[in-house]
């Protein structure tokens, strides 16, 4: 079975926020709810980088582990989904999520929180019909053989979704093309003379994305 | 004309075509190369490991940004994984470890030592202890601790018992009443948990014989009572515990129940992390204080249901406020008639010198 992942390449996200729009609108998602986010570090300055950030499905989900109803759980392509019927918004997903992704409506009176919402990669959630999984958790585009829109339309492919191997060949690929050791998360060849000439010990994936485009 | 107007165009078009053909054939690999040069070269400059090493360690910088609205997250919450291994790895089953132990303790104890009796039988003469208020909003504050604790222990716990146990429908409905009833009832408990400390501090400031009383173990086991006033050593450390502990787990429940309140995600973790330490030992130490209070010890329960405790009991249990208050004593059968206007007169008398 495939396990499904996002990637963001922050070498080529360019802070469009189409992927942000993409899912609104795939998911119909409530108001004040935006399952995906974009972050920018070093906004303004040279070294600005951007990256688009949602649920990643992980291998280990913290969620899952703390979910006091245990309302999580995995499909066989490696999605992590939620059972909105059995959440009580307690908000533990949310102290343990390393991303930031799940969010709780907050109309509700006292503050409560009402169900937990947050990104399916587009692979809806349990419910009886295709009407109330629609409502409740957005699309099912997995369930039609495509890909979460985000990654979709993303216009510079920096939002990549599917297969990890997959994407992580696409992204292998990307970093030997660039050239230049570091080109996973960026950098350029006057920093490379740098770290040569300062002796920094590079390690053995930057050695050989270097390598391969010296060779070719 | 046209035709042979359009002889020469024809040829000059198919030269420049080739001419095209050829030249982009040739141009191709050096143009190829240049592009991976451009990539490398144009970059972006400064972002670094250290930068993604930044963002692990969930640092911000002051020009982060979130696209989303009103968003107070760092790109990585790298409290989060803290958070979770301490609840799940150290608060969970220690917790059950702590109660359970404290279950099995008291059931041991229970079969090898068995109820505290009176020493001598009982004189039939009551003395008041706790009037009516006081009862009241101790059965109250206890009944809200009950419901607390059993809710809470559902939301630690539940999950592996319940839920294969019932199924999804029963324990949906389950969890989501112990929450409810949980984040509702909390915050009167706590309110009446103060005013109940408030009512009964009075009793419980430590004294010296209080010492004693724990050197002796509160006598527990054997035939000997310690000296203890109208509060003995345990109940002050239980008045004392609530009035800290409880007081600490009331104000963090607060802080997770309202997250309205701008609070940050940090805070509620470890909000979160000191309320379940401090509620799951509050429950241990109160299975102690329910044992004590009811099984554990003879005519120990009737003074916090009827109010009244027999001479015999007190002059045991709380020797010095027996002597303060023996000439107060009321036969029993005059209780019924006489308790509603002697409530208030009791408490006042009942003070420890």
């Amino acid at each position: 079975m495939a396990q499904m992942k996002f990637m963001c390449d922050a070498e080529r996200c360019i802070e469009c926020n189409g992927c942000v729009t993409a899912c609104k609108n795939a998911n119909d998602v409530e108001w004040g709810i935006q399952r995906r986010r974009v972050v920018t570090l070093d906004d303004g300055e040279p070294s600005e980088v951007s990256i688009s950030v949602a649920c990643m499905h992980c291998d280990d989900a913290p969620c899952m582990a703390v979910c006091p109803t245990d309302c999580f759980y995995k499909t066989d392509d490696g999605i992590v989904l939620h059972d909105k019927d059995l959440c009580i918004g307690c908000g533990y997903c949310l102290y343990a999520c390393p991303f930031g992704a799940p969010q709780f409506p907050k109309q509700n009176a006292f503050g409560e929180r009402g169900k937990m919402d947050k990104c399916t990669f587009c692979a809806g959630g349990p419910a009886e019909s295709k009407e109330e999984e629609y409502e409740k958790y957005g699309s099912n585009r997995i369930a039609e053989g495509k890909l979460p829109l985000c990654a979709e339309m993303c216009s510079t492919k920096a939002l990549l979704a599917g297969d990890a191997q997959t994407v992580a060949d696409i992204f292998r690929q990307r970093v030997v093309q660039r050239g230049h050791s570091d080109g996973g998360w960026s950098g350029n060849q006057r920093r490379e003379r740098e770290r040569t000439r300062t002796g920094a010990d590079l390690n053995q994936a930057d050695s050989l994305a270097y390598d391969a485009t010296r060779r070719g | 004309m046209s035709l042979c107007r359009n002889g020469p165009n024809v040829g000059v078009s198919v030269a420049l075509a080739l001419l095209l053909l050829l030249t982009a054939l040739f141009a191709s690999p050096p143009l190829a190369q240049a592009e991976t040069e451009r990539e490398a070269a144009s970059a972006v400059v400064g972002v670094s490991p250290d930068t993604w090493r930044q963002v692990r360690s969930g640092e911000i910088g002051p020009n982060f940004r979130d696209s989303r609205a009103d968003s107070t997250y760092n790109l990585i919450n790298a409290s989060g994984e803290s958070w979770r291994q301490l609840r799940n790895r150290w608060v969970s089953p220690f917790g059950l470890i702590a109660i359970g132990g404290m279950i099995a303790v008291i059931a041991i104890f229970y079969v090898i030592v068995g109820r505290k009796d009176l020493s001598e039988p009982r004189t039939g003469r009551k003395l008041l202890r706790w009037p009516l208020v006081v009862r009241s909003i101790h059965w109250t504050v206890a009944s809200l601790f009950i419901v607390l604790a059993l809710s809470g222990l559902n939301l630690l716990y539940g999950k592996f018992v319940f839920r294969p146990l019932f199924g999804d429908a029963v324990w949906g409905a389950m969890i989501s009443a112990s929450k409810i009833a949980h984040n509702y009832l909390g915050p009167l408990f706590g309110i009446l948990l103060v005013v109940l400390l408030a009512r009964v501090l009075k009793h419980n400031w430590p004294k010296r014989h209080d010492l004693a009383w724990f050197k002796q173990g509160g006598g527990l086991v054997g035939k000997g009572h310690p000296d203890a006033g109208f509060a003995n050593g345990g109940e002050k450390l239980w008045f004392w515990l609530l009035a800290t502990a409880g007081l600490v787990v009331v104000a963090s429940g607060l802080v997770l129940d309202f997250p309205n309140v701008g609070q940050s995600r940090d805070t509620m973790q470890w909000a979160n992390i000191i309320h379940a330490v401090g509620a799951l030992g509050l429950t241990a130490v109160a299975l102690g204080h329910i044992y004590i209070g009811t099984i554990g010890s003879e005519g120990s329960l009737e003074a916090m249901t009827t109010g009244y405790v027999d001479e015999t009991w007190a002059k045991d249990h709380h020797n010095l406020w027996y002597e303060e208050v023996k000439d107060q004593a009321l036969p029993g059968d005059q209780l019924t008639g006489e308790r509603a206007a002697s409530d208030d007169r009791g408490e006042t008398a009942s003070r420890p010198g």
